[in-house]
């Protein structure tokens, strides 16, 4: 394999680092209100995720950084496109990632209301706009020679861009939910519990919806696989759910995602961001990707990086790894 | 805007960067074209001109706002980490109360700091996407792989050990909790490291070859040891450090004189605000030593590598030799002919701070217009997509105002910072305090200062850059045809109508959300210790079956 190929890998795997790991994070904040029915039970729920929802978003940056130095026209020309969508999933993670540290800092319930707003809001529309992004860079934009936008901002708003969209916020539902199950207990957890079971499978259509559209437009024979896989997976971990295998089919997931990613970006190969106007401007690997020398450096940095953050960030999950239910909740403590 | 067209009779409304009605032409200074006659030695025309709300000035402006508001976090973030991680360290080794509610305090100020300087963070890295994809485009090769390492080395570490620095207390060992505290604040500062890299290269551009008309990275090596690089950093820092020291500076300033106006005892608390009063205080100071003694050597380099820059921001219009430092000028530098303006000068002075010695030659903003002219060329490309600016003239100097005020304005708050540090220095010692009424109020404003210092040194070295967004390399045997014109870089594909929606809404956003930090600033200073110190009871029992319930909880 070339070292353009590789690095089309390395982001498809940071990608999926992102959406497993803040799925699950937007996945509570979606449930906020759902599952968290007392003030202590909200508690639960966002201190399930307190000590690492940052360090989960830190893959969406680094996704970015990877994108920008290993393929520069697909970072520029996807980034530039996609204006808007970017700019209010930018919002809406300023506001989460601040109403997370800020909403326990006053001990009054308009205080905490609002915050929870900005929470589940956020939560909602940020796996939105990725879901859109990631699947206008599947299913092409309509792109000039120069790799710029021809039309208005809204023309990312096509019907399979909109699955997509629907399809990450339905998977971040249900990783959400099967996250809750293992990492609480108490109500909470009974409830996130029936809640995968009951909407376990009409959360998973969406998802199996786009990678149906994504496999007869632009797939190749062998990413049936990978379709077949998450078909396998997704069922396996409802079953696993079923009978209280929490964790079991928190991984089950995880392989069900990689299935997704594996036939999206499989999809998308050997172009990174696909001109529906003319396949001459569609910008391909080769095309897009930086000089080997810069892909040399990069390639030690991740090659050495990515196994440390990997190892330390697993860690800190070790370190998390408790159950949490309302007994384990301290008084507010607030200024 | 309206208003008289001609730049000679422009009105007197420069007040300098402060003030954001006349900061609009500031920032698009160098693109508004002033007559064709008046091209040497004239600063922009400011607010005497209709400036048209294009793409570009939007994009300007979006890039000054958010990055300014983003360092407005970051050196509190970067300073206060470390010292935190040093009062931890303190507590450590000698057990002492007194450490750990330095610690927890000045550690929650920090957290509700670090939250904000996450999250306008990745706006940074987004944007140069989003809104400057021809950038992104020419220098991706280049300045992509800093950015990339920043997050792999510095982010991921960051955010990490954040997450068990917090959630931590009490969960882990009090070694493994320490080592937490210097991973992520040791972090920061490499993040600093990376992105000033690529800061530089954008400043002089160094291990590139140019290939098919794009820089090529050869070199990562020299884009990591880039001698802009190597000075920026240590002046940034320094910068850091001066704005965590006046902070804890003028908080602890604040208590202590409220606790002896209300005349509480002299007891332990007071002992502890004292104490870090004054750590605040030598930490500024030494600061600022640093930030004199690297901004020394950082002007020299850029007396050789952005010449303009520094004549600019001397608004020295004709060569001189030996050449005057200009102190404050008392004319209007705002106007085109630049020699009416008068200043307070000190001879000989400027000579020294370009090249070290009293009598070399310092070349002026004319002479320097007209090499660059010779170097780089006289128009713009007839290209479409550079919109009013297709074909017309280059003005190679940047906007006047904004850089000789820019320059004053980050030494003089950084001087303002040194004095009030040696101040209180000098009124603290011995654990006195002074009585008067003014002392708590002044030792609030104090803290604002070194913020300042920092903005209006960015403002100043950016705006400095123009109309380069990658200026070129003058060194012969560096790296020869690298640059870029600001005008080039704005993305193509965006409308002005994109870029408008979301310089409003993150402007908004930025102002409720600065506002809000404030606020809670502001409530756990007043709060003191209590705030943030656990609860007695759970100190008896935190050895035996503490575990149930989470010492640290959102």
């Amino acid at each position: 394999m070339d070292l353009p190929t590789v690095w089309f890998c390395v982001i498809a795997l940071l990608w999926l680092g992102y959406l497993f790991l803040e799925g699950f994070d937007f996945g509570v904040g979606m449930l906020l209100p759902v599952l968290g029915r007392r003030e202590t039970e909200r508690r639960v729920l966002i201190n399930t995720i307190g000590p690492v929802w940052d360090g989960n978003e830190v893959w969406l940056i680094v996704a970015g950084g990877a994108m920008f130095a290993s393929f520069p026209g697909w970072y520029a020309g996807l980034f530039s496109t996609a204006y808007l969508p970017l700019t209010l999933l930018l919002l809406v993670l300023i506001g989460r990632g601040v109403a997370f540290e800020y909403r326990g800092k006053v001990d009054t319930d308009r205080w905490r209301r609002a915050w929870d707003a900005v929470i589940v809001i956020a939560s909602w529309v940020a796996p939105l706009m990725v879901g859109l992004v990631l699947s206008a860079t599947v299913f092409g934009l309509p792109l000039d020679a120069n790799g710029d936008r021809v039309g208005g901002p809204l023309v990312i708003l096509t019907l399979p861009n909109l699955l997509g969209a629907l399809a990450v916020v339905a998977f971040s539902l249900l990783h959400g939910a099967a996250f809750l199950a293992l990492k609480t207990e108490g109500g909470v957890r009974e409830r996130a519990h029936r809640f995968a079971l009951l909407l376990g499978v009409p959360l998973l259509l969406p998802v199996v919806g786009l990678l149906l559209v994504a496999q007869l437009r632009e797939g190749a024979a062998w990413t049936w696989i990978s379709l077949v896989i998450v078909l396998l997976a997704g069922v396996a971990a409802l079953a696993r759910q079923a009978v209280g295998r929490d964790g079991q089919a928190f991984v089950l997931q995880g392989v069900a995602l990689a299935g997704v990613v594996v036939t999206l970006f499989g999809a998308l190969w050997p172009n990174v961001l696909p001109s529906t106007l003319d396949p001459a401007w569609s910008l391909s690997i080769a095309e897009t990707a930086s000089s080997p020398y810069t892909l040399t450096v990069v390639t030690w940095v991740a090659a050495f990086g990515t196994p440390a953050v990997l190892v330390y960030q697993g860690w800190t999950y070790w370190v998390f790894r408790k159950r949490i239910g309302t007994e384990h909740i301290p008084p507010v403590h607030a200024a | 805007m309206a208003g008289p067209t001609g730049p000679r009779s422009a009105p007197n409304r420069t007040t300098g960067p402060t003030s954001a009605g006349t900061n609009v032409p500031a920032a698009t200074g160098t693109l508004v074209r002033g007559n064709e006659d008046d091209l040497s030695c004239n600063s922009r025309p400011l607010g005497g001109r209709v400036v048209s709300v294009d793409l570009l000035g939007i994009a300007r402006w979006q890039f000054g706002i958010t990055t300014v508001y983003h360092f407005l976090m970051v050196p509190l973030t970067i300073g206060l980490a470390i010292l935190v991680a040093g009062m931890q360290t303190a507590w450590y080794r000698t057990g002492n109360e007194r450490y750990l509610k330095m610690t927890k305090f000045w550690g929650k100020l920090m957290m509700v700091n670090f939250a904000m300087g996450v999250v306008t963070g990745i706006v940074q890295e987004f944007q140069f996407g989003m809104a400057w994809s021809e950038y992104s485009r020419f220098v991706g090769d280049v300045f992509g792989a800093p950015l990339a390492m920043e997050g792999i080395v510095a982010f991921f570490v960051e955010s990490v050990f954040l997450g068990l620095w917090i959630f931590g207390w009490g969960r882990l060992s009090k070694r493994a909790h320490l080592a937490c505290a210097w991973a992520f604040s040791l972090a920061t500062v490499a993040s600093a490291y990376f992105i000033l890299a690529a800061n530089s290269w954008m400043q002089h551009p160094v291990g590139v070859e140019m290939v098919d008309g794009e820089p090529r990275l050869s070199s990562i090596w020299a884009v990591l040891t880039n001698n802009t690089l190597l000075a920026a950093f240590p002046h940034t820092i320094f910068g850091c450090f001066a704005v965590a020291g006046t902070f804890v500076l003028g908080i602890a300033a604040w208590k202590v004189w409220k606790r002896d106006r209300q005349g509480l005892p002299r007891d332990e608390d007071r002992r502890v605000w004292h104490k870090s009063m004054r750590v605040g205080a030598w930490v500024a100071l030494v600061s600022f030593v640093g930030l004199a003694i690297s901004g020394d050597v950082q002007g020299k380099l850029m007396f050789q590598q952005q010449p303009l820059k520094m004549a600019s921001a001397e608004a020295l219009c004709h060569t001189e030799q030996p050449a005057s430092f200009s102190v404050f000028a008392y004319g209007d530098v705002s106007r085109p002919d630049c020699e009416s303006v008068k200043s307070i000068t000190v001879p000989f002075m400027l000579s020294y701070l370009a090249h070290g010695d009293f009598d070399t030659e310092v070349k002026g903003v004319q002479q320097l217009q007209r090499e660059y002219e010779d170097e780089y060329g006289t128009h713009y490309p007839n290209d479409p997509r550079l919109g009013d600016l297709a074909g017309e003239r280059i003005e190679y100097q940047p906007n006047l105002p904004v850089t000789y005020w820019g320059f004053r304005f980050m030494i003089g708050f950084g001087a303002v910072s040194a004095l009030a540090a040696l101040g209180a220095l000098w009124f603290t010692r011995g654990g006195r305090f002074p009585r008067g009424r003014l002392w708590g109020p002044l030792a609030l404003a104090s803290i604002a200062t070194p913020f300042l210092g920092n903005v209006f040194g960015w403002i100043f070295t950016e705006m400095g850059r123009q109309p380069f967004v990658v200026a070129p390399n003058p060194n012969p045997s560096g790296v020869d045809g690298v640059w870029m014109y600001t005008a080039q870089a704005v993305s193509s594909g965006v409308s002005p109508g994109e870029m408008m929606t979301s310089l409003i809404a993150l402007t908004s956003v930025y102002g409720v959300l600065l506002v809000v930090e404030v606020f809670l600033m502001v409530r756990y200073a007043r709060g003191g210790f209590e705030a943030v110190m656990p609860p007695k009871h759970s100190d008896d029992d935190s050895g035996s079956g503490g575990d149930d319930v989470l010492s640290f909880a959102y």
